[in-house]
C-alpha cells in the first residue's frame, strides 16, 4: 500500500543538520552580496567584529530562546526582561549601592525569576507558553516603566571603564587614508557570546539535557514513553531561556552604557526571526543551536545591508518581515518533501489553524 | 511445562464507570511463545494490556511474573520488571537518530558518548537483522523499521514479555514478513510475545496460542493448529457454528428502477482499502459485513469522501460525478453517519437545535442562515419525530444520552433529505430499546424510497436490517451474500475462507 516499502541503510543527513547548511549558505550569500554590493564598508574586518560589538545582547537572547524552541516552546518575554535588566542595573550602579559583581548578580537574578516562573506555570501548570511569557512580557516591561522613566546613563567609574574596555586585534585591521593602521576591535560583550555559544552547543549535542530538548520537541508524549522526564525538561528550558535574557540584560548595559525604555524592544520578535533563519523550526525538535548565531548574523546583515543603501529604516523590519514569510514556508516544504508527507507549515499546533478532520 | 510460564493472570476484573471491561479474565504466557489475543471491538484486549503494563490498576484478580505474585503501580514499574510493548503508534522521537531512540531515557549518565551509544546500537540492529543505520535519523526509516527499532529498545531492556498491539495495521506484505522474521528470532530466544491484530491470517501465520476475549468475558485459550479459522470467527463474534437461529428475513428489494442511486467503479481511499464496486439501488438497505479492521468504515468513508479519495469513478443516479470531500457528497444527496460519534458527529457545546440543523446549514451555505424560527421548528419536528429525549431545543447535546445523541445526529441528515444515507455503527453504545427503534427507522426509511447503507459489529443486527451484505476481509471486498444466502453461517464462512 506505501510506497516506502523499500529500506535503506545508507545515512541520509538529518533535518538539522540539512537546515543548519542551508542557513550557513544563505548567509554566505548575503554577506558576498553585501560585499559586492558596498565593498566599501563591508570589505572591513570592523564593520563584521562591528555586527557582534553592538548586538552582543542579541545573539544572548537569540540562544537562549532557540533551547526553547527546539523544545517546542516559545519565550516571548526575552526582550522585555532584558529590557528590565539594563535599567535595574543601571539604577544599582547609579545609586552607588552596588558595584558590577552586584549588578551582574540582579542581572541573573532577574532573569532566572522569569525564567522560574514561566517554566513552572507552562511546564507542571501546562499553560499555553505564548499566553505565559506574553504576561511576563507585559510584566517586565511594566517594572521596566515603573522603575526609571528617563534614560539612565552608568557614571560609576568602574562600569565606564568595563564599557570602555576594547580588546585589540593587532595583527588584523584596516589603514586608514592617513595610512594609519588601525587594528580591529572587539567588546567583552562578544567574548560573552563566544563563550556561551560554545557551552550551549556542547550541551544541546551532549548533554542528557540537551538531547531531552531535542525529544520533548520531536514528538511529547512519545518522549514521556521513552522515560524522558518531559516537564523537568521544558521547565529547565525556559530556566535557561529567562537566566540568559538576565545575561543578555547586563551585556546590553555594557555596550550602551545607559539603561532606557526602549532597551531590548523586540528582541523577541527579532530573536525569534534570526532563530527561523538559522534553521531551528518552530514546531521544535529541529535545528542546530549554531544556527542561532548564523541566523543572527544573517538578519543583522539584511538590515546593514539596508541601512548602506541609505532608504528609511522602516525597510528593514519590513523586509525582516518578508524573510521571516519565506523561510517560514521554506523550511515547511524542505520537511515536507523529505518526509513525503502532505505538506503542512513547520508551526506548533498551537499557532496553526485548526485542520477539519480528513 | 510449570516453569515455562512466565505470565500467569487469575481473574481480573476491571470495571470503569458504568462499564465492566474484564470480567474474571485468565491469561497465561508461556516462555519463548506467540500468543495472540484476539476479540472484536469492546472485548476487553486493550484494557488487559493496559493492565499488563500498568497504565491501568485491576480491580480484582492476581498476576504472576514467574512464579511470584506482582503489581503494576505504572508503567514504569512494568518495564523495569521486563515487560516491554510496542504500540500501532511508534512511541519514539522521529528527529532523534535511530541509536538515540534506543537508548534514550535510559541509563543515569549526564553526559551522551556518541560514539560509543553508536557503536552498540550498531552491533544491535546487526543481531536483530534490522536494516538502519544508528546515526540516521529516525523519520527516515520505513515505519517497519521504526517498529523494529521500538521493539529493539524493548528488547534491549531485558524484556521477557514483549506486547506487540496491532504491529502490522500500517505495514506492507514484504513488512509484515520482516516484522515477523524478527518477532521468531526474539521467540526462540524465549522472550514471549503477546501479539494483538485484526488480521486473521497473520495470527495463524505466527501464533502458537490463541486467546479469545467477548465483552470482557474470556471465551477460550486454544492451540492455534487446532483452531479453525471458521471456529475462530465464531468464537469471537460470540455466535456457536450450530446455533444459527431462525431470522426473519424481509424481502430482497427489487430493483425496477434500473439505474442505481449510486455506483462505484475501483473506488478507493487515502485510508487504504482496496479498490471496490459499489452499487445501492432506490429503497436498498445494504450492509458491509465483516470483522473490525477490515474496511468496512474505510469503504463508506471513501464514497462519502470523508478520507482523501484517491481512485476510482462514481456515479451518482446515472450520471458521473465527483465527489472530493464531504461537502461535494451531501450536495449529491448522500448522508454520513460516522462511527465515532465524539470525535467526527456532535458538537457538544452546541445545542440540540444547532446540532440537528447543521448540516442543513451548511448545504444551504453560511450566507443564507436559516431563521431561528425555522430552525427551532425543524429541530422540533425532529425531536417528536425521532422521539428524542431532551429537555428542551436548547440544551446542550453533551448532556444527553448515548442513544438520544445518535438520534440526533440521524435527525441531522434526515433534515437534508438525502437519497442515500450512510449509518456506520448507528447503535454501538447505546440501550436495546433504541436500537430496535433504530433499526425499525431504517426499515421505514426504505419504505419511503430512501437507500441506506447500514454497518454494525452485531452481525445479527445487519442480518435483520440488511437485504444485501457485502463481506470484507483485510481491506478488500471477498463477497456479497443476498436474499436466500443471508445467514450467519454464511457471512462467517464467506470471512473465514476470503470468499473462495
Amino acid at each position: 500500500m506505501r510506497p516506502l516499502g523499500t529500506t535503506k541503510t545508507q545515512t541520509r543527513m538529518s533535518n538539522s543538520t540539512l537546515l543548519f547548511i542551508i542557513a550557513g549558505i544563505i548567509f554566505v550569500l548575503m554577506y558576498g552580496f553585501a560585499l559586492i554590493s558596498y565593498p566599501g564598508s563591508f570589505m572591513q574586518f570592523q564593520t563584521f567584529f562591528d555586527l557582534f560589538n553592538f548586538n552582543a545582547a542579541l545573539f544572548i537572547v537569540t540562544l537562549g530562546l532557540c533551547v526553547v524552541m527546539i523544545g517546542g516552546g516559545i519565550d516571548i518575554s526575552v526582550g522585555a526582561v532584558c529590557g528590565l535588566v539594563t535599567m535595574a542595573c543601571a539604577m544599582l550602579l547609579e545609586s552607588g549601592t552596588g558595584g558590577i559583581w552586584s549588578a551582574l548578580l540582579l542581572a541573573l537574578g532577574i532573569g532566572l525569576a522569569f525564567g522560574l516562573m514561566h517554566g513552572f506555570l507552562i511546564a507542571y501548570l501546562e499553560i499555553q507558553p505564548f499566553i505565559i511569557t506574553l504576561a511576563g512580557m507585559f510584566l517586565a516591561q511594566g517594572l521596566l516603566t515603573t522603575l526609571h522613566r528617563e534614560p539612565l546613563n552608568v557614571t560609576q567609574p568602574a562600569f565606564v571603564a568595563l564599557r570602555n574596555f576594547t580588546i585589540e586585534i593587532p595583527w588584523l585591521g584596516t589603514v586608514n587614508r592617513r595610512g594609519i593602521f588601525i587594528p580591529c576591535e572587539i567588546k567583552p560583550g562578544v567574548l560573552v557570546v563566544v563563550v556561551l555559544v560554545i557551552l550551549y552547543a556542547v550541551l544541546m549535542k551532549w548533554s542528557r539535557f540537551g538531547r531531552s530538548v531535542y525529544a520533548v520537541g520531536g514528538d511529547r508524549e512519545s518522549a514521556r514513553m521513552l522515560g524522558i522526564n518531559v516537564k523537568k525538561t521544558i521547565f529547565l528550558s525556559y530556566v535557561i531561556c529567562g537566566l540568559t535574557a538576565g545575561i543578555s540584560g547586563f551585556v546590553f548595559l555594557m555596550t550602551t552604557g545607559a539603561g532606557n525604555i526602549g532597551n531590548g524592544s523586540l528582541f523577541e520578535m527579532k530573536a525569534i526571526a534570526a532563530n527561523v533563519m538559522g534553521g531551528i523550526l518552530l514546531n521544535g525538535g529541529v535545528g542546530n543551536l549554531l544556527g542561532a548565531p548564523i541566523g543572527t548574523m544573517t538578519l543583522l546583515t539584511i538590515n546593514e545591508l539596508i541601512r548602506a543603501a541609505g532608504v528609511q529604516s522602516n525597510l528593514q523590519a519590513i523586509v525582516s518581515g518578508l524573510l521571516l514569510y519565506l523561510f517560514i514556508v521554506l523550511q515547511s516544504i524542505i520537511i515536507a518533501l523529505r518526509t513525503s508527507k502532505r505538506f503542512t507549515l513547520a508551526l506548533p499546533s498551537w499557532l496553526k489553524f485548526q485542520r477539519t478532520h480528513d | 511445562m510449570k516453569s515455562d510460564v512466565i505470565l500467569k493472570m487469575e481473574g481480573i476484573c476491571k470495571s470503569f464507570p458504568g462499564v465492566r471491561a474484564l470480567h474474571n479474565v485468565d491469561f497465561t504466557l508461556k516462555k519463548g511463545e506467540i500468543h495472540a489475543l484476539m476479540g472484536e471491538n469492546g472485548a476487553g484486549k486493550s484494557t488487559l494490556i493496559k493492565i499488563i503494563t500498568g497504565v491501568y490498576q485491576k480491580d480484582a484478580g492476581q498476576i504472576y511474573l514467574e512464579g511470584k505474585p506482582v503489581h503494576f503501580r505504572s508503567p514504569q514499574d512494568a518495564q523495569n520488571m521486563g515487560i516491554g510493548a510496542v504500540f500501532q503508534e511508534i512511541a519514539l522521537c522521529p528527529n532523534l537518530t535511530v541509536a538515540e531512540n534506543i537508548f534514550i531515557g535510559r541509563g543515569r549518565d549526564n553526559f551522551v558518548n556518541w560514539k560509543k551509544m553508536n557503536a552498540k546500537a550498531a552491533e544491535m540492529l546487526d543481531s536483530l537483522g534490522i536494516p538502519a543505520s544508528p546515526t540516521q535519523e529516525l523519520a527516515s526509516c520505513s515505519i517497519a523499521v521504526q517498529q523494529m527499532i521500538a521493539i529493539a529498545r524493548a528488547v534491549d531492556m531485558d524484556c521477557k514479555i514483549l506486547i506487540l498491539d496491532e504491529p502490522t495495521s500500517s505495514l506492507d506484505e514484504d513488512e509484515v514478513q520482516k516484522l515477523f522474521g524478527l518477532m521468531r528470532q526474539l521467540k526462540d530466544r524465549g522472550v514471549g510475545i503477546i501479539f494483538i491484530t485484526h488480521f486473521i491470517d497473520q495470527v495463524y501465520e505466527i501464533s502458537d496460542r490463541i486467546t479469545v476475549l467477548r465483552n470482557g468475558e474470556l471465551v477460550g485459550e486454544y492451540q492455534a493448529s487446532a483452531l479453525p479459522q471458521i471456529e475462530l470467527i465464531a468464537k469471537m463474534m460470540g455466535k456457536a457454528l450450530s446455533d444459527v437461529s431462525a431470522i426473519k428475513k424481509q424481502a430482497a428489494r427489487k430493483s425496477d428502477d434500473s439505474v442505481p442511486v449510486f455506483e462505484a467503479r475501483g473506488l478507493t481511499s487515502a485510508a487504504g482499502v482496496r479498490p471496490f464496486d459499489f452499487t445501492i439501488e432506490k429503497g436498498e438497505v445494504n450492509g458491509f459485513a465483516g470483522l473490525l479492521g477490515s474496511g468496512r468504515s474505510e469503504s463508506v468513508r471513501a464514497i462519502f469522501a470523508a478520507d482523501k479519495v484517491t481512485g476510482g469513478e462514481v456515479k451518482v443516479n446515472g450520471k458521473r460525478v465527483k465527489i472530493r470531500s464531504p461537502l461535494d457528497a451531501m450536495r449529491q444527496g448522500i448522508g454520513y453517519l460516522p462511527e465515532d460519534r465524539k470525535g467526527d458527529g456532535i458538537i457538544e457545546e452546541l445545542s440540540v437545535r444547532d446540532n440537528i440543523i447543521l448540516a442543513l446549514q451548511v448545504l444551504k451555505g453560511f450566507f443564507r442562515p436559516l431563521s431561528r424560527k425555522q430552525a427551532e421548528e425543524l429541530a422540533e419536528e425532529f425531536i417528536e419525530k425521532l422521539d428524542i429525549k431532551a429537555p428542551s431545543t436548547n440544551t446542550p447535546i453533551k448532556s444527553l444520552s448515548g442513544g438520544n445523541q445518535q438520534k440526533v445526529i440521524l435527525a441531522r441528515w434526515l433534515i437534508t433529505q438525502p437519497t442515500y444515507l450512510i449509518l456506520d455503527e448507528p447503535t454501538r453504545g447505546i440501550d436495546v430499546g433504541t436500537k430496535v427503534e433504530i433499526q425499525k427507522l431504517v426499515l421505514k426509511l426504505a419504505e419511503a424510497g430512501m437507500s441506506l447503507t447500514f454497518i454494525s459489529s452485531e452481525i445479527d443486527e445487519m442480518l435483520r436490517v440488511c437485504s444485501r451484505l457485502i463481506v470484507m476481509k483485510d481491506r478488500e471486498i471477498v463477497g456479497e451474500l443476498t436474499g436466500t444466502d443471508l445467514t450467519e453461517q454464511d457471512v462467517m464462512h464467506m470471512i473465514a475462507q476470503g470468499g473462495k
